[in-house]
């Protein structure tokens, strides 16, 4: 496959490329971290953010290059841009870790998730849910007289906003697939 | 022709080809495999301790004092379990180890089978990186690995676990090629980093070198390119704990160690200057006190090989991520280039406010003629002991430690040897062990506390087993000294807990383990002691009977700047305030 398109950048070893740390705002950032597919790398990450006390809003992991034997993490966390870098730093220090990128910080990012819903209702509840699912493009993936099941994707906000809006027609049970991110062509 | 072999028999022919000739151990079951094989050979020395965490300490202490990898043998469960203290200790001071423990066969991981242990799950956050090994043709390339790992950078403790089954099943020997791994750490700076620095050496008034282990770590080179730096621009330099001995103690502009028991004058430079020269050093709590009140007036340099510990805790204006020597070198070379410039009429404004705090003479104590007081003790240890070059200096936990921190003189690097960053009691012991085997002729010296020493005393045993002349100095106050002088300063004097109603005989207890005891009970008797010590060959120990309510000086108490430091003279007992009680 394909070399990885992601741009060089917090990776560097250029002190040059960090960010002043002085605000104490919190801010949210999508990390993407390429590693090395071996045993217990998901552990390593998910227990650093857990032993040094940082967040994690989503994280999502899949192999991305089954002949090179790597695996992309994408993270979605929050904290003052002082935590934000030292959370880039400590990640590239993990040895299994090849890449790490801050992708909020790196450009304009196009960021998805996959969520589906299942909504029970019947009448006027089942109809205005199709209505919506239909405005919010969400595509009904199973069906019974008296429920569906929607699959639908797009940015963590759209899908909050569709929860919000099934919730009172009917939601039962609701599972989003966390983000998953890439940089915008340039 | 093939490299076949046992996987046992690749683990000493890997441990060979990395230059290894010593090791710590302590068999079990799950490494008998590769104790025969080490049986059978001859090279590899292995020392038997007689505690997993003394085997690791121990490793610590010949790492150190050798700049090579420390290696271990343990066995999987209890064993490995027991080296936990000593991977964390080696995590937190970057020391490079390498543990090799066994495991359970691979069939049977996972089954809770005897002494099964999740080793790698266990250490993952207290090692800089391990593995667990399933097939044997994979063992030589992943312990290779280790040894590039654990050196590689920022150095740090590594785990190797090798089922049982994996041990002697057969596989292919593979030769190490470093430059194939995926981990390489990049040791230079970016140009623009260094011509920051050194303009800002070219103009700074009131300058300082603030150094720590990481000169240390970089290698000798890292330390002489440091003393030509120092000594040609003529900058005073103060060192963490860590960083004692890289630049030497008898140098002129060496101010002494700063910190929370640092010297005063060490810590006035920190808070007055204006430029703030960090080479190799952590901004370590124990150093900066209430963050908001750090340095206020300097602009920060910080030279790291560690991006993490670039504006973890003070943010600075210079940063510059590389290896301490070849930093070094390029920052001499183009500020040599330049013409060697510096503001002298500046710098010796500087000096001469330096002169002015070095004259509170913050080391000063109460001296005694009937009691022993510690500082006393250390300072003819001192006396009686500075001529000798190899001299390494080891030490346990406590206000001793900080004592023979500030009495005692380092003119070279890796010859202090001492747990900083996690502080652990009962390193001292096994530590003096590991740098006397590296060292056999050397002068090895544990300054310890009873309570310290006990926690590992055990290994007295090795050192008599091995006829390690190592000297086993105790500062024995009957009290876990820095502990009560806390409950003094913070807890109005409740010592809780904090004094040993059953102290052994030390004498009996060392020539019980076939070493020697002396006692010293007077400050006359001082001398004779210590001379009787270094004079005896074999594995030796003092009962030093020191003042029991001595309090260690210069404190910064927490959560204070460093210009609000307690001095012997002026301490009081509304040092600390609740927010400052909070913090260790
Ligand atoms: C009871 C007690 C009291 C203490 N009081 C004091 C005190 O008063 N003063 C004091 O100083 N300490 C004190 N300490 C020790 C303190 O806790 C820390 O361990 C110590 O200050 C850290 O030293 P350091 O900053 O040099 O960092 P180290 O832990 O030695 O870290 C080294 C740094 O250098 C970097 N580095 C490593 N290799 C390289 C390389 N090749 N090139 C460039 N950089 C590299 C690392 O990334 C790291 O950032 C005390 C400890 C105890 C137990
Ligand atoms: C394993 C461990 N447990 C507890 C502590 C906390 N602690 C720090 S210093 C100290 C007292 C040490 O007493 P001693 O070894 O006699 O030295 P002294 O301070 O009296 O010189 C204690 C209990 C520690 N550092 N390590």
């Amino acid at each position: 496959m394909a070399a990885l398109k992601i741009k060089k950048g917090a990776t560097s070893r250029s002190a040059y490329n960090l960010r002043p740390t002085f605000s104490d705002d919190i801010e949210r950032h999508t990390l993407a971290v390429v590693v090395e597919n071996e045993p217990g790398v998901l552990a390593r990450v998910i227990g650093l953010f857990s032993g040094r006390g940082y967040n994690i809003e989503s994280l999502t992991v899949a192999e991305v290059d089954h002949m090179g034997g790597l695996s992309r993490i994408t993270i979605v966390t929050n904290g003052t841009p002082q935590v934000i870098t030292q959370i880039t730093a400590q990640l590239s220090r993990i040895v299994p870790v090849r890449e790490v990128h801050d992708l909020t910080v790196e450009g304009a990012t196009v960021e998805r998730e996959l969520a589906m819903f299942d909504v029970a209702g019947t009448g006027k509840k089942r109809l205005e849910a199709l209505r919506l699912a239909d405005i919010f493009r969400a595509r009904v993936v199973d069906s019974t007289l008296k429920s569906f099941i929607f699959e639908i994707t797009g940015t963590p906000e759209k899908i909050d906003a569709f929860a919000e809006l099934m919730r009172p027609l009917g939601l039962r049970e609701l599972v989003r697939t966390g983000v998953a991110a890439l940089p915008r062509g340039e | 022709m093939t490299d076949d072999m046992t996987g046992a028999r690749i683990v000493v022919h890997a441990l060979r080809e990395q230059g290894v000739d010593t090791v710590f151990g302590y068999p079990g079951g799950a490494v008998l495999p590769i104790y025969d094989e080490i049986f059978l050979q001859s090279d590899i020395r292995h020392v038997l301790v007689r505690h997993e965490q003394g085997a690791v300490h121990a490793a610590e202490g010949y790492a150190r004092s050798t700049g090579k990898p420390g290696v271990v043998f343990v066995t999987s469960g209890p064993g490995a379990t027991n080296s936990v203290t000593g991977l964390t200790d080696a995590l937190m001071d970057s020391i490079p180890i390498v543990v090799i423990t066994g495991q359970v066969p691979t069939f049977l991981i996972g089954s809770d089978a005897f002494q099964e242990a999740d080793t790698v799950g266990i250490t993952r956050p207290c090692t800089k990186h391990n593995w667990l090994v399933k097939d044997a043709d994979r063992l030589a390339p992943t312990l290779h690995e280790a040894f590039h790992v654990a050196v590689a950078g920022r150095p740090g403790p590594v785990l190797v676990d090798i089922p049982k089954d994996v041990q002697f099943a057969s596989g292919r020997y593979t030769k190490a090629n470093p430059s194939n791994s995926q981990y390489q750490p990049s040791l230079t700076a970016d140009e623009a980093s260094i011509e920051a620095l050194v303009d800002a050496i070219e103009t700074a008034q009131k300058p300082l070198f603030y150094t720590g282990g990481g000169v240390i770590n970089s290698g000798i080179k890292a330390s002489k390119l440091l003393c030509q730096l120092v000594d040609a621009t003529r900058f005073p330099i103060t060192s963490t704990l860590m960083g004692l001995g890289a630049y030497p103690g008898s140098g002129r502009c060496w101010l002494g160690m700063l910190g929370m028991h640092g010297l005063y004058e060490a810590n006035m430079a920190m808070h007055d200057c204006d430029l703030m020269i960090n080479v190799g050093a952590r901004f370590d709590d124990r150093i900066t006190g209430r963050i908001d009140a750090f340095s206020p007036h300097s602009t920060k340099a910080h030279i790291d090989i560690d991006p993490s510990s670039i504006n973890k805790i003070i943010h600075v204006d210079i940063p510059i991520i590389g290896d301490t020597a070849h930093v070094l070198k390029a920052v001499l070379a183009f500020w040599q280039s330049r013409g060697c410039k510096t503001n002298v009429e500046g710098v010796s404004d500087w000096w001469r406010q330096i002169s002015e705090w070095q004259k509170v003479d913050c080391l000063a104590y109460e001296s005694s003629c009937s009691t022993i007081k510690p500082q006393h003790a250390l300072a003819r240890l001192e006396a009686l002991t500075q001529e000798r070059k190899d001299r390494f200096i080891c030490t346990e936990v406590g206000q001793h430690q900080m004592w023979a921190a500030q009495y005692l003189k380092f003119e070279e690097p890796n010859h202090w040897m001492t747990s900083g960053g996690l502080g652990t009691m009962g390193y001292g012991l096994p530590a003096s062990i590991g740098v006397q085997l590296a060292h056999p002729d050397a002068l090895v010296i544990n300054v310890a506390g009873e309570a310290s020493w006990l926690m590992n005393m055990q290994e007295m045993g090795t050192a008599v087993q091995y006829n390690l002349p190592v000297k086993q100095f105790i500062l024995n106050n009957e009290r876990l000294g820095m502990v009560r002088q806390w409950q003094e300063l913070l807890h109005q004097e409740r010592y809780s807990h904090s004094w040993s109603e059953a102290l052994p005989d030390f004498v009996k207890l060392a020539e019980a383990f076939g070493a020697k005891g002396i006692v010293c009970k007077h400050p006359d008797q001082l001398d004779e002691v210590i001379m009787e010590m270094i004079e005896y060959d074999g594995p030796v120990l003092v009962d030093c009977l020191v003042e029991k309510h001595e309090n260690c000086f210069p404190m910064i108490p927490s959560g204070k700047p460093h210009n609000e430091m307690l001095l012997a003279t002026s301490a009081s007992d509304d040092g600390v305030d609740e927010k400052g009680a909070v913090m260790v």
